[in-house]
């Protein structure tokens, strides 16, 4: 698919014993902010590795931006944050830009005026020239995403960005995503923190044990709402009509559930029960959070890593 | 290339910015100012010598001068071994080198960069130290000795190999065990060195091919034999007046052995860091 920055089929890696990743298969799409969630030591480090050149795959097929893993002229194109932002700590930021603006082969003149840009816009104009082992975990994280924004990337990799940001760091990170999606760069961010991701990504993908157990887009589940009833009675007439407004209704408890598609099903599901002239003793809606959806697509198994 | 001198340079201001070069300059510095301070007692009282011959006021001044290489030989390899030791071993652990690598320059031309990055670095601190060497028994005592350039060139390439090989250990080793291990090849260098000249003083031929074994496995201490052995009186070397003059001469198929060695650990190192996990 020509509109794919990331393919993966069946990605594997193997360290020893260990299986860190069994079976990646996922896509990302251009543009788009692609959250990559799952608990610790879940392998999605390892995967960011694998579609960074860092780690070779055991086996499996992978293109990034249409180009085999680790490939330069596509690393070009690609920004990288890692996840514990241990850089050259003796530069001072503005080198350390320089550097790696370097190691893009980018031309000084523009170089400079992009990292004046960069600075500006992560807040560390007035520490450029400061080395980097003064700065606090929180300025390191910000020069670091400043570095993997050096290139205009058209594809931007964030391992845990926001973990060492006071919540104005969090916002800042926020804002630069939101910036680089109406520019149409891809995302690729790697975070445990589902509030984050619940704010900033489009699609997300549940990896669990290395394997991407739930991919979904996340506009359409942030819209879904669950629906609890009690009525009086209950007739089978009532629950095949009430499965017009979304999914299955079951029966819990003497109370009926189902899942709509919209807070504006509410109304029209109360008006067409009291039309019929069913008792409504109780009308419940609740939005499932991403959190709710992630302890249960992990299950009870899955322990604090 | 570009990556290639980008990495280099990186790596000269690191040693820069961590002061390594003005810790160099400095004990450097001291060891010449002490060097000359010898040199000129010995000059002094060798000129107070009327009635000694040329020759061996000349002899005196060149065991005295090739004292001063054989030091500033043994802190070229404490610096050609330590400065790389950690550069690979130490960045992969910290995870400096994943920014590096994610970059689109080849791995190749990380690690070639570090190695000319230090290649730079063992150069200039040669350079300092012989110069020196050479400056203070040139004003002091007017005396140049033979063959410098082949000496010096031997010495380079001596540190070169080492430099190479702490560099290699590093795609592999964590940095502790890499440093153990370089340095312990280089003792066995260093034993089997002195094996083979005593084994050719007293005729044991066991002795002395034990010791050309050793130097085939690591080449480093007969370079530096070699150097010695131009860098002194024809007469002086063949008499065996000194410690530095080889009773057992290294062939210049070691030579040819230790490029070909330099050459081949680095094609290891490059394949190693290559196919590394990072």
């Amino acid at each position: 698919m020509a509109d794919c920055v990331i393919e993966t089929r069946g990605l594997r890696k193997q360290f020893g014993e260990k299986t860190a990743v069994s079976d990646l298969t996922l896509s990302v799409r251009r543009g788009e902010v692609f959250g990559f969630l799952g608990p610790n030591g879940g392998g999605k480090t390892t995967s960011i590795k694998m579609l960074l050149g860092l780690v070779k795959p055991t086996s499996g097929e992978a293109q990034v931006l249409s180009a085999p893993l680790g490939d330069i002229k596509a690393r070009g194109k690609i920004g990288f944050l890692p996840e514990h932002f241990r850089f050259h700590d003796w530069l001072t930021g503005r080198e350390f830009l320089g550097f790696h603006g370097r190691l893009y082969h980018m031309e000084s003149n523009p170089l400079a005026a992009r990292i004046e840009e960069l600075l500006a816009r992560v807040d560390l104009m007035d520490a450029a020239d400061r080395k980097m082992h003064e700065y606090s975990k929180g300025m390191l994280q910000r020069i670091g995403l400043a570095q993997a924004l050096l290139n205009e990337p058209e594809l931007l990799f964030l391992d845990e960005p926001t973990s060492g940001l006071d919540p104005l760091g969090r916002l800042l990170v926020r804002d630069i995503i939101k910036e680089l999606r109406a520019q149409g760069t891809a995302v690729f961010l790697n975070s445990h923190l589902l509030g984050e991701v619940e704010i900033s990504c489009d699609r997300v993908a549940f990896v669990k044990k290395g394997r991407v157990v739930r991919e979904m887009a996340f506009h359409e589940q942030k819209d879904r709402v669950d629906v609890e009833l009690k009525l009086g009675p209950i007739t089978s007439e009532i629950l095949a009509g009430l499965s017009a407004f979304g999914g299955k209704p079951l029966l819990h408890n003497g109370h009926v559930r189902l899942q709509v598609s919209g807070e504006d099903k509410l109304p029209e599901i109360a008006c067409w029960l009291v039309n019929r002239g069913v008792k409504v003793y109780q009308l419940g809606a609740t939005r499932k959070s991403l959190e709710t959806v992630f302890l249960e697509i992990m299950g009870e198994d899955e322990r604090p890593g | 290339m570009r990556g290639l001198l980008t990495i280099a340079h990186l790596t000269v201001h690191e040693a820069r910015r961590r002061k390594i070069l003005l810790a160099m300059l400095i004990l450097g510095l001291a060891f010449l100012s002490l060097f000359a301070t010898g040199f000129h007692f010995i000059n002094k009282s060798l000129e107070a010598e009327k009635k000694m011959p040329p020759q061996q006021r000349r002899f005196v001044l060149s065991n005295a001068v090739l004292a001063g290489f054989y030091a500033v030989n043994f802190l070229m390899i404490m610096t050609a071994v330590l400065t790389p030791v950690d550069t690979v071993s130490g960045e992969i652990d910290s995870g400096v080198i994943q920014t590096l690598a994610t970059k689109p320059i080849h791995r190749s031309e990380i690690l070639l960069g570090k190695w000319l990055g230090f290649f730079i670095v063992l150069l200039m601190y040669l350079t300092l130290m012989i110069g020196g060497i050479l400056l203070v028994v040139r004003i002091i005592g007017k005396f140049v000795p033979p063959n410098v350039g082949t000496g010096v060139s031997l010495m380079l390439l001596e540190g070169t190999l080492l430099l190479t090989l702490s560099i290699a250990g590093g795609t592999r080793l964590s940095t502790i065990t890499n440093g153990v291990m370089v340095f312990g090849l280089y003792g066995l260098a260093f034993i089997g060195g002195w094996m083979e000249q005593i084994g050719t003083l007293v005729g044991n031929s066991t002795t002395r091919y034990i010791g050309i074994l050793a130097s085939l496995v690591v080449p480093s201490e007969s370079l530096w034999q070699l150097a010695a052995y131009h860098m002194q009186p024809p007469l002086m070397r063949d008499l065996h007046l000194t410690p530095f003059s080889p009773a057992s001469v290294p062939s210049h198929f070691m030579v040819i052995w230790a490029a070909a060695y330099t050459a081949v650990a680095l094609g290891i190192a490059l394949w190693q860091f290559q196919k590394r996990n990072l």
